[in-house]
């Protein structure tokens, strides 16, 4: 310390102000909302105009655009008539059924694994440790494509394909890498003083696991719950390969895929179709929303 | 934004998202009913011989898997074909349709995890699917019918390597030109019955102002195919069958001077802006239009003539009659003189990954004429090249046209010929040149370029 006076007072400007509110400030200005909106519009537009089709005769949706629909309205209920009537050979609802009992279990099993494993990762102290979380970070690069074959090859060998079991298996394995680097962020954050407060008061990690973290961890598997069922109710692949065996298995995107007929002769019904499959994802998303974004944010940006 | 939980907005969204998929549940159980009352079936209740499926012993209870690109609404009447064969046997037939088949099956038979019986679209996946190893020769009891019922090409399509495989199922003909009989009745057009005659018409309703011919040829990412079946309805016709089976088995180069006739002959009409595109717009809107699309202005009256397989009668409304006498029919794609009947087509090919006793049986069905008959009573929209179906039993006027055509003695049916090359080709260079070719390449450098994508061995 010298002996300079304390005259001079730079520091005192005012706190230059956090990225956040820097990004707050920018995010609501009028020309942003502006952008927001018109995206928005963009990204709804095809949506409603598939919406209006659904309810548009067989003919007029062939022969015209959804849009011709403000200066001729004709409006039907056949196309979702025709997606529910075993007549025509095609009831979703069987397959809504089947997509349901796919999506549960194939939500609920990798969380359960992965917030077990991504404990252990976050808070146990074991030989290889890093290595081994490093190859699941890296497992996320593999896609899953090139393991269609030998997978399928398994099931098949331990007599298993024709049921729901690959299918459960199968969008487990691919969920579980990055189920468990995202739950392992998300518990790393977790401040160290609350898992030692617990120890001291005698909690093994069982009930550590149990009583302190599930509780906080609550938006960060309501999150990945989301992306999960959402990757699974919408997936097509996985169910095309493993679902072989008939309709007792094959989930509502398969019996979308088939609803325009053999020669696509009956594509007017594909929009009703997709209506029926999109009412599942959108109600879970707005049950889950708030959820959604918070935990994403929580679980994969430090700091 | 998102963090305030509950907003009254996203309840409303909910409580509408809910409200509907209770009303969809509600409606669903409606049509679970509705399936109940609709149990009994004309085919099972026409009795077929029972003691003929004796030989392959006592099957009750078994099951046999069969997996085909046929899906809804073609699949109800393949099931309902199965039934006799069912009460007879006490076998349960499980059948699962799949529009991405042709990769499917493939994954499924390197995995080890095949159907017991596939229905096979194209001769060139057969091979492949046999180069597996999976599938097995078929029994003797159904290459007899196969012989007794089919043609010597049919059987020869489900032939590889020398032996026996797959016995033909359904079939389609390609060779067809759908029209409007009133249109043709009211103006006094005439059904042309040989090229010349079909060039003449052509001129003659392009005279009047209006475009004759119209054409679409999108189809996602087989777009391009039906100028293939234009293509080859032509090598047919402008240079014979035995050059045509040359062309298809590489003996004559795609770039030849058949090959390139061919290609000169569809010009002439699809690339003629006197002819095309008919309430569509110019030459390279085909290329634009989906192929369900192409023909529907003949309904409008935009259109007169459209080239089209026999199965496009599923693309016309339900309401539209097509008949002889009807709004639409269609008429035989004339040969180069009225004597030579040259027929493109395609059909299914039934090949089996299991020998037992019941998938036996169900093979020796399917090559029964007793099956084809029973499958022409409940279905619309099909053939089969069997001699022994019965034309009353066909129900639809086109259906009736195409096995008349196909029963013809002096008909030369040949396979379309994009199923037979390699795939290099059949399903990639053929369809992306012939779709360049409609917007704007030339002949030459179309054919040149199919020549080059063809495998070298």
């Amino acid at each position: 310390m010298t002996a300079t006076p304390v005259a001079t007072t730079p520091e005192l400007k005012a706190p230059a102000p956090s990225a956040s509110a820097i990004a707050k400030k920018r995010l609501s200005s009028p020309w942003a909302s502006l952008v927001a909106i018109v995206v928005a519009v963009l990204w709804t537009l095809p949506t409603f105009g598939l919406l209006l089709s659904s309810f548009r005769p067989e003919m007029d949706i062939k022969r015209t655009g959804w849009w011709t629909f403000f200066s001729d309205p004709q409006v039907t209920l056949d196309n979702y008539r025709a997606v529910f009537d075993e007549e025509t050979g095609v009831n979703l609802a069987d397959f809504f059924v089947n997509s349901l009992t796919i999506c549960i279990p194939a939500v609920l099993i990798p969380i359960a694994l992965a917030a077990l494993g991504a404990y252990a990762f976050a808070w146990i102290n074991f030989r290889g440790k890093n290595i081994l979380f490093l190859a699941i970070f890296a497992l996320q690069i593999v896609p899953l494509q090139v393991t269609l074959i030998p997978l399928l090859t398994i099931f098949v060998k331990i007599d298993i394909s024709g049921t729901f079991w690959p299918l459960w298996l199968a969008h487990s394995t691919f969920a579980l890498p990055l189920a468990i680097y995202l739950l392992h962020n998300f518990m790393k954050e977790i401040p160290a003083g609350l898992i030692e407060a617990a120890r001291i008061d005698g909690a093994g990690h069982v009930s550590i696991f149990f009583r302190v973290m599930l509780p906080l961890l609550i938006p960060a598997l309501a999150a990945f719950g989301i992306f999960q069922f959402l990757w699974v109710w919408n997936d097509l692949l996985v169910a095309l390969v493993f679902a072989g065996g008939g309709d007792e298995v094959a989930p509502i995107t398969l019996q979308l895929a088939n609803i325009t007929g053999t020669r696509g002769t009956a594509w007017h019904l594909l929009a009703s179709g997709t209506f029926v499959s999109i009412i599942v994802p959108v109600t879970v998303f707005l049950l889950l929303q708030r959820y959604f974004v918070r935990g994403l944010l929580a679980g994969s940006v430090k700091g | 934004m998102f963090g305030q939980s509950g907003s009254s907005r996203s309840r409303v969204a909910l409580a509408g998202a809910l409200g509907v998929g209770l009303v969809l549940s509600l409606a669903a159980c409606g049509g679970d009913k509705k399936d109940d009352s609709s149990g009994s079936t004309d085919a099972a209740s026409a009795g077929i011989d029972c003691a003929q499926f004796s030989q392959f012993g006592d099957l009750k209870g078994k099951t046999v898997s069969v997996y085909t690109g046929i899906v809804t609404p073609e699949d109800t009447p393949h099931k309902k074909s199965y039934e006799a064969f069912e009460k007879c046997t006490g076998v349960t037939v499980k059948y699962e349709g799949d529009k991405s088949f042709e990769t499917q099956i493939l994954v499924r038979a390197k995995a080890g995890n095949p159907p017991d019986i596939a229905y096979v679209p194209q001769p060139g996946l057969l091979k492949q699917l046999v180069d597996t190893g999976k599938a097995v020769e078929a029994p003797k009891e159904v290459s007899d019918n196969t012989d007794k019922w089919f043609g010597k090409d049919w059987k020869s399509y489900g032939t590889v390597n020398g032996k026996f495989y797959a016995a033909p199922l359904g079939a389609n003909v390609k060779s067809l030109v759908w029209y409007s009989p009133k249109e043709f009745k009211d103006k006094g057009y005439t059904i042309p019955t040989t090229l010349d005659e079909l060039k003449q018409l052509s001129d003659k309703i392009a005279a009047t102002g209006s475009k004759p011919w119209c054409a679409g040829i999108g189809s996602g990412d087989a777009t391009g195919w039906p100028v293939t079946d234009w293509v080859e309805d032509f090598m047919l016709r402008v240079n014979g069958v035995d050059a045509y089976d040359k062309w298809v088995s590489h003996e004559i180069p795609f770039n030849g001077p058949e090959s390139t006739a061919a290609w000169n002959a569809v010009g002439d009409y699809l690339k003629n802006d006197k002819f095309v595109n008919g309430g569509i717009g110019d030459v390279k809107s085909i290329a634009a239009t989906s192929f369900q699309d192409g023909g529907l202005n003949i309904l409008e009256g935009t259109c007169s003539l459209h080239r089209q397989a026999s199965f496009y009668a599923a693309n016309f409304p339900k309401a539209t009659k097509i008949a002889e006498d009807g709004d639409i029919y269609a008429f035989y794609l004339p040969g180069k003189d009225a004597s030579s009947k040259p027929v493109l087509g395609g059909g299914e090919f039934v090949v089996a990954f299991a020998d037992r006793p019941e998938v036996k049986a169900f093979q020796y069905y399917l090559s029964t004429e007793i099956w084809a008959n029973q499958k022409a009573k409940a279905s619309s929209g099909w053939v089969s090249a069997n001699k022994g179906l019965n034309i009353e039993n066909l129900t639809n006027p086109i259906d009736v046209l195409s096995a008349k055509i196909l029963q013809d003695p002096n008909a030369q049916f040949r396979f379309d010929g994009s199923d037979m090359m390699p795939a290099a080709v059949g399903s990639n260079a053929f369809w992306k040149q012939a779709t360049a070719w409609i917007t704007g390449q030339d002949t030459a450098t179309t054919v040149n370029n199919i020549e080059a994508a063809w495998p070298k061995k």
